[in-house]
């Protein structure tokens, strides 16, 4: 038998893409999705996905929660469940389109939801965190219903089959983003299964990664003290949970989160001066169980921009173009090429040294 | 009671040229000549197999081999066994051996498998690409704290920061030589790691080596003064050893003479024998209080260790420990070395390192305080292989003493107690300290731990792996070979082939 994700663990190779305005422009995700059109051999069919940022501007102030569904029953269970914590604004059915390349659906719902007020002070956390152990809840039971993504203003659309075929399934030029980020999976030890596409989604925050990392268990192990789950045994989703504890739980910036996880080489710490010594010496010290190595490229999505960060070595291929107020990252440069034809600069960023995006002030 | 000797003295007569080196490189008195005869005799009686005599004979005229003349064979009273009642029934005394155990049971090393990248994932070569080794041991805060300006504040609770996972361990001065503390100092300091006084002070010549020296506090307290505390990086307390198990050290009068006495602080001759507990520590409030003790007498500069021997309720015990302010843990297996214990301790007493050092890791995560601690692991780790294994069970560090010793010379001969070293480690007497050249010791030290980074960083660059905090805990990239699934469960990895 073939064992199930979160059974065993799932390397994979895999293809990325993004895009995003920094005038906060709204754009569907035609080219986003044709990006991963050239890419096609990076991924192998069993899975495909896309981040969208600033598309529910009429709820941006609910948790969109997209979730599978194997079952009717699964779903009302979950309903049942969801309602003891939060407000259901809104349950609706995701538009799908029909198509012969995407089968074996389960029931896709997208809930708009508030955190009742009640139970935040019975639990004494805040709404994010009501949000995050919820969702945990639901995951790790495992018992039919997967919220796959759970942020606000933004969303996850994800399935098994080619991303090309995902973006068009889920209608994805019916959505307009400031910030797109796709993603194809080439895993090597599963027979594919929805859940396990990327992007792997934690709140706001989207990870579609490229790579297999040799750090994994040291990793896994030590955001495990700290409540986390890694039931689906990926790359991403560990990772995913290492930016939720380092920037949310700890109050990194993005930059610092890279000189964790992506650290210096001490003989480069040793070379700084002062302050920036001190700094980066510090964040190595204290957090050495999150470094990550082995080949990897990731964009991580927030809302209100991205950040790409290559591994220290550069094992993995990254680049990024830049025209007026957008700026792309992808695999390779021929995705980009499709979705800017003119661009004149792109540039491969160094190993470990992060490329942060932020959308003006007020523009999302 | 009489017996065959244990080893043969086979001296090649048409090699041997007489030059009776054999005679005065023997502490045990083996060898002599015979001006009559014009032969070299020898007394097999008194050889422990020490191979001094056999590496220094210039014509290689002699071997050491095990006798075959034994008593009738039987599985359950062994040759040994019954030697050992006879040995009893004559002197009505306790058995002591030394170094660590040396009966055949199971390895945990041996059986543990490390993985490498192919494919999905790129090997590192360690000649072309940087690979990193150093680690930094003690208490991590919980939270980052900001200063008013927003930058972090980088104070860190005291650290010890070595350049590879790999320290030796404590040996006393007294157990061993003044030349063999001199290379160990000297290694430590040319390495950027650090060595380990034991329990029996520190030799006002090598305060100069501070920086790389932890200091340790034994229940026996010898050489225990402000100064000591202070000349060191860290302060070690010893609760226990891993070849023996609930109780202290003993230095027998024999070795306590001369600078030994002086630097523990006791009068010549006497035998040094510290208690099995520390008498001010009953129970874990009572270790809180010496560990804070310590910090204050240091003003809170230094990490302060706890050592405990593996025992059956290691979990939980290191569980305490991490909850009672030390900054570090160091666990210390049954295969441990020692300079003296007794026999039936040794051999009987505690557990292997593998499964104390997965339980331990394991039961500090599943309480969300392996962060308050580093763990350091003892007691038998022999090559870098060993080193990499213990990393990714979970160790942050590893204490080598036998191997150490190795190097500088000593050939596991198992009578340290006797204090006639041949090698000149683990003997007082000036003859043979003499033999030991600290500038020739610590400099094979220095080449064993090079030789040892250079396997290390090739073992990660395999696993694609290029710094060590990445192979910590790490255990994904371990398979066992042959082990029972409750030995899997405890060493948390999966079989070779799943
Ligand atoms: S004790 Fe050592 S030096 Fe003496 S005879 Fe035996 S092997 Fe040779
Ligand atoms: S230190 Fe000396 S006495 Fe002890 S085992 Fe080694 S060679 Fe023998």
């Amino acid at each position: 038998m073939i064992p199930l994700e979160g059974q065993v663990r799932i390397p994979s190779g895999c293809a990325v893409s993004a895009m995003i305005s920094r005038d906060g422009r709204r754009m569907n995700g035609e080219r986003i999705i044709e990006s991963m059109v050239p890419m096609h051999d990076r991924s192998n069919g069993l899975g495909g996905g896309f981040a969208a940022y600033g598309i529910y501007p009429e709820y941006r102030d609910f948790y969109a929660l997209h979730i599978f569904f194997s079952s009717r029953s699964a779903q009302s269970a979950c309903m049942t469940l969801l309602k003891e914590y939060f407000e259901i604004v809104q349950d609706e059915h995701i538009k799908v389109r029909k198509m012969p390349q995407i089968t074996d659906e389960p029931i896709i719902r997208r809930v708009f939801v508030s955190p009742m007020q009640s139970v935040l002070r019975h639990l004494q956390i805040d709404e994010k965190e009501l949000v995050v152990r919820v969702v945990n809840r639901i995951n790790a039971q495992s018992d039919g219903s997967y919220v796959f993504s759970c942020g606000k203003n933004m969303g996850a659309f994800k399935a098994v089959g080619f991303p090309e075929d995902v973006g068009r399934y889920y209608r994805l030029e019916e959505y307009d983003a400031y910030c797109w980020t796709a993603h194809g999976r080439y895993p090597t030890n599963t027979p594919g299964w929805w859940g396990g596409a990327h992007p792997f989604c934690m709140l706001d925050y989207s990870i579609v990664h490229n790579g297999e990392i040799s750090s994994y268990d040291a990793n896994r192990r030590f955001i495990e003290m700290y409540g986390y789950k890694c039931t689906l045994q990926t790359d991403t989703e560990v990772i995913t949970y290492i930016a939720d504890y380092l920037l949310r739980r700890q109050g990194l910036t993005l930059d610092e989160m890279a000189a964790v996880i992506a650290a210096p080489f001490w003989s480069t710490i040793e070379g700084k001066s002062g302050a920036d010594r001190e700094k980066y010496t510090y964040l190595r010290t204290v957090f050495p169980s999150l470094l990550v190595t082995g080949p990897f490229s990731i964009i991580l999505g927030f809302d209100g921009g991205l950040m790409a960060l290559n591994d220290r070595l550069k094992l993995r291929s990254m680049v990024v173009g830049e025209q007026d107020d957008m700026v792309y990252i992808a695999s390779e440069e021929a995705a980009i090429r499709v979705m800017a034809p003119e661009i004149k600069n792109i540039w491969s960023p160094a190993g470990g040294e992060p490329v942060i995006v932020r959308v003006k002030e007020g523009a999302f | 009671m009489n017996f065959y000797p244990e080893f043969e003295v086979v001296r090649s007569d048409s090699r041997c040229i007489r030059c009776r080196v054999c005679e005065r490189q023997c502490a045990n008195e083996v060898h002599w000549y015979d001006a009559d005869g014009k032969v070299m005799l020898s007394d097999e009686s008194k050889c422990v197999n020490c191979q001094r005599c056999v590496t220094l004979c210039p014509t290689r005229a002699l071997k050491i081999v095990k006798s075959d003349c034994r008593l009738r064979e039987n599985a359950n009273y062994s040759d040994q066994t019954i030697k050992e009642i006879y040995r009893q029934a004559e002197t009505g005394g306790v058995l002591l051996s030394s170094m660590g155990n040396p009966n055949p049971l199971p390895v945990y090393w041996d059986r543990i498998l490390i993985n490498a990248s192919q494919v999905t994932n790129p090997p590192i070569d360690p000649l072309r690409e940087p690979m990193e080794t150093r680690v930094s041991l003690g208490k991590k805060p919980d939270h980052i704290t900001r200063n008013p300006d927003g930058s972090i504040d980088t104070k860190l609770p005291p650290q010890l920061t070595l350049s590879m996972p790999v320290m030796f361990s404590a040996m006393s001065y007294g157990s061993i030589s003044y030349n063999a503390h001199a290379s160990l100092a000297r290694a430590a300091s040319a390495l950027g790691i650090y060595y380990n006084t034991g329990e029996g002070g520190l030799h006002e010549d090598f305060y100069q080596y501070g920086k790389n020296t932890i200091v340790q506090v034994a229940s026996g307290r010898f050489g225990v003064h402000k100064d000591y505390l202070e000349a060191g990086a860290a302060i070690e307390i010893k609760m226990g050893q891993g070849a023996k198990p609930g109780i202290g050290g003993h230095l027998p009068g024999t070795k306590a003479v001369g600078d030994v006495s002086k630097t523990r602080m006791i009068p010549e001759g006497s035998d040094a024998i510290s208690p099995a507990p520390h008498h001010d520590i009953y129970s874990i409030e009572d270790l809180r209080q010496l560990v804070y003790s310590l910090k204050e007498a240091t003003e809170y500069r230094l990490p302060v260790i706890v050592k405990v021997a593996a025992v059956h309720n290691i979990a939980a015990i290191a569980s305490g420990i991490a909850r009672s302010g030390a900054d570090i843990i160091a666990i210390d297996g049954f295969r441990g070395g020692t300079g003296a214990a007794p026999t039936r301790i040794r051999d009987n007493v505690g557990i292997p390192i593998e499964l104390a050092l997965a339980a331990v890791d394991k039961r500090l995560r599943d309480e969300g305080i392996r962060n308050n601690v580093s763990i350091i692991c003892g007691g038998s780790v022999r090559s870098a292989a060993d080193v990499v294994k213990a990393i990714a069970l979970g160790a942050d560090a590893c204490y080598i003493a036998t191997a150490a010793c190795l190097a500088m010379g000593c050939h596991l001969c198992r009578s340290c107690h006797t204090g006639k070293c041949n090698w000149g480690i683990a003997t007082q007497r000036p003859d043979l300290v003499k033999r030991l050249n600290p500038d020739i010791g610590s400099q094979r030290l220095i080449n064993l731990m090079d030789a040892w980074r250079h396997e290390i960083k090739e073992l990660m660059g395999g696993m694609g792996i290029n710094s060590i905090e990445a192979l910590r805990g790490n255990r994904l990239m371990l398979r066992g070979v042959g082990l029972t699934e409750k030995e899997l469960q405890i060493l948390g990895i999966s079989h070779a082939g799943e």
